[in-house]
């Protein structure tokens, strides 16, 4: 006998846990008592007294996170800037960076794809700059460009151009011969093949590398932004540790996992969009 | 031969045999097809009868020979011959009713949005899909229903020659029964010419107005051409009662049971044509004479 349907008691299960996952951590952090005994002028003045910097409970959690985010855009210097302010200025690299990359990666991948003479061709740097950890750019860019802002979104772009690049030219040379058939003997151009054949049949693949670029370009953002400084949820993640703020540093730690989701549902979307059932 | 509507001469296929030296698949094959004809071609797997049709859609290229449609030789894929593949080749991220407009958007790029739609409709209507079903994906349909998808999709371009590749070999024998119908109704009100691959001789009698018959690779060749002497419009339940019915099929299977293999690879001399011997089996004309059962025209 089934009174609910899958769905509902999957959610009955997630906030079950959630609250039981809260109540420890709660019960965990009050627990660690302060010492209350008779205090020497020596404890008293290496503050034994007062309660050790320890981890926030997630009531405290809470109240920050209602403080940041009913005012999320507030701008009071260089160091006290709203969460919505650092996780916008984190959105806009990543977004550049990753269009440029898709720019590139996109018709590359499609040469690549289309011509094994190409795919032989540069396979062999695409082997060697593939597996470079983007934040190595991070020196080079930075005496290169010399600018900290311009070098956070080129480690950004050089991150997220492999998925892409790959999984466009496997979309591609994957379409099948028959799709291709169809249009040379309807005497299709081939710009008219690469748009109405060759693009809808290698999406599917095209996106999930685009889905993969987007998260790895959200967790590398975090990253660079620590390094380079001055605005950006990374940033703001290492300032807040800096103030051992812990409260907020938990907070932003939420929150990068909460605008990764979302920027990975919005590519789930398109995913779904452009999917089809052979 | 030379001055038929679609002529094929001297093809020849040859591949590398992996090992310095070249296979031949067919040699010298030469045969016509007249205007508004249905033929069907019979062979066992292997004999070069899909090379042949990739060679007539220009989707590949014969070592040797031409193809020559209403004179002019053939060179590329063009929308002047349509083709039906065998899995349909059907553009999955589209509707039944995109399909087809997007093949005709393509024959007819001057028609508006409108004529496009209506011509395809017409003819999804013709294979006797309507309504809520050429609104669906591929993926929603089933085999013969995508293959009437892709026959309204060759029929409404209005191609000069049509090409269809073992259309329902995928299809069950009921399914295929229907289609076949569906595509004699489609073929009968046009002048459509026709070049069907089949693996079925029931089906190459029902729909044919000739059959060449292939003998086995290597060194295949198109040995026979046989005339399907039964009267149209024909019915597969009628036909089956028609005296020539047996006698043409009994020819079929003797010659693809046993001579198919006799015939085969026989090398032919230098410059070599091998054009098909025509075979006429006629027994409504036996009743009255006392003639052969079997009778060979040399052409």
């Amino acid at each position: 006998m089934e009174l609910l349907s899958e769905n509902k008691r999957a959610a009955i299960w997630s906030v079950l846990l959630l609250f039981v996952g809260l109540f420890v951590w709660e019960m965990s952090i009050s627990a660690q008592a302060i010492n209350t005994g008779e205090l020497t002028e020596y404890e008293l003045l290496t503050g034994a007294g007062t309660a050790k910097a320890g981890v926030p409970p997630p009531s405290e959690v809470a109240v920050k996170a209602w403080q940041e985010l009913s005012n999320p855009f507030y701008d009071a210097g260089p160091n006290d800037k709203g969460i919505g302010i650092q996780i916008g200025y984190s959105i806009y690299r990543v977004l550049t960076g990753y269009f440029l990359a898709a720019i590139i990666a996109i018709p590359l991948g499609f040469l690549i794809g289309m011509s094994s003479v190409a795919y032989k061709a540069l396979n062999p740097f695409i082997q060697v700059l593939r597996p470079i950890s983007p934040l190595a750019w991070m020196p080079l860019a930075l005496f290169i460009i010399q600018d900290s802002e311009a070098s956070a979104i080129f480690v950004i772009f050089i991150c997220s151009i492999w998925p892409m690049l790959l999984n466009t030219a496997f979309g591609v040379a994957g379409v099948r011969e028959d799709w291709v058939n169809v249009a040379r003997t309807h005497e299709l151009g081939a710009f008219k093949t690469a748009f109405t054949v060759v693009l809808p049949a290698a999406a599917p693949t095209i996106v999930t590398g685009m889905r993969i670029s987007i998260g790895i370009a959200w967790l590398v953002i975090v990253a660079a932004e620590m390094l380079v400084g001055g605005t950006g949820i990374g940033y703001y993640v290492w300032n807040e540790w800096n103030n051992l703020d812990l409260t907020s540093v938990i907070f932003s730690i939420l929150m990068i996992g909460v605008v990764g989701m979302l920027l990975d549902a919005a590519f789930g979307l398109l995913q779904r969009r452009v999917a089809y059932v052979e | 031969m030379a001055n038929s509507f679609l002529s094929i001469e001297k093809l020849t296929q040859r591949y590398p045999d992996g090992k310095g030296g070249e296979f031949t698949v067919f040699e010298n094959a030469s045969f016509g097809i007249e205007k508004g004809e249905f033929v069907c071609i019979l062979g066992h797997s292997g004999c070069g009868k899909s090379t042949i049709m990739n060679i007539l859609a220009g989707l590949s290229e014969p070592t040797k020979g031409v193809v020559k449609m209403d004179g002019f030789a053939v060179s590329g894929p063009s929308l002047d011959r349509g083709v039906v593949f065998q899995n349909y080749s059907l553009l999955p991220w589209l509707t039944a009713l995109k399909n087809v407009t997007f093949g005709v958007a393509a024959r007819f790029p001057d028609w508006t949005k409108q004529q496009v739609e209506d011509h395809s409709i017409a003819f999804l209507d013709k294979v006797g899909l309507s309504g809520d079903a050429i609104h669906r994906k591929p993926s929603q349909l089933s085999g013969g229903m995508r293959q009437r998808v892709s026959i309204a999709r060759a029929f409404a371009n209005e191609p000069k020659l049509l090409l269809l590749d073992e259309p329902f070999g995928a299809l069950d024998a009921l399914t295929r029964g229907t289609i076949q119908e569906e595509l004699l109704k489609v073929w009968s009100g046009t002048d459509q010419t026709v070049f069907m691959i089949t693996h079925d001789i029931d089906e190459a009698i029902l729909l044919a107005d000739r059959i060449l018959l292939m003998t086995n690779g290597p060194l295949a060749r198109v040995a026979e051409s046989v005339e399907i002497t039964i009267s149209r419009p024909r019915v597969r339940t009628d036909i089956v009662e028609h005296p020539n019915y047996y006698a043409i099929r009994n020819h079929l299977v003797q010659f693809l049971g046993k001579r198919s293999a006799e015939l085969a690879g026989q090398v032919s001399a230098e410059g070599e044509t091998h054009s098909p011997e025509t075979v006429r089996i006629d027994k409504t004309q036996d009743a009255a004479g006392e003639q052969p059962l079997l009778q060979a025209v040399k052409t």
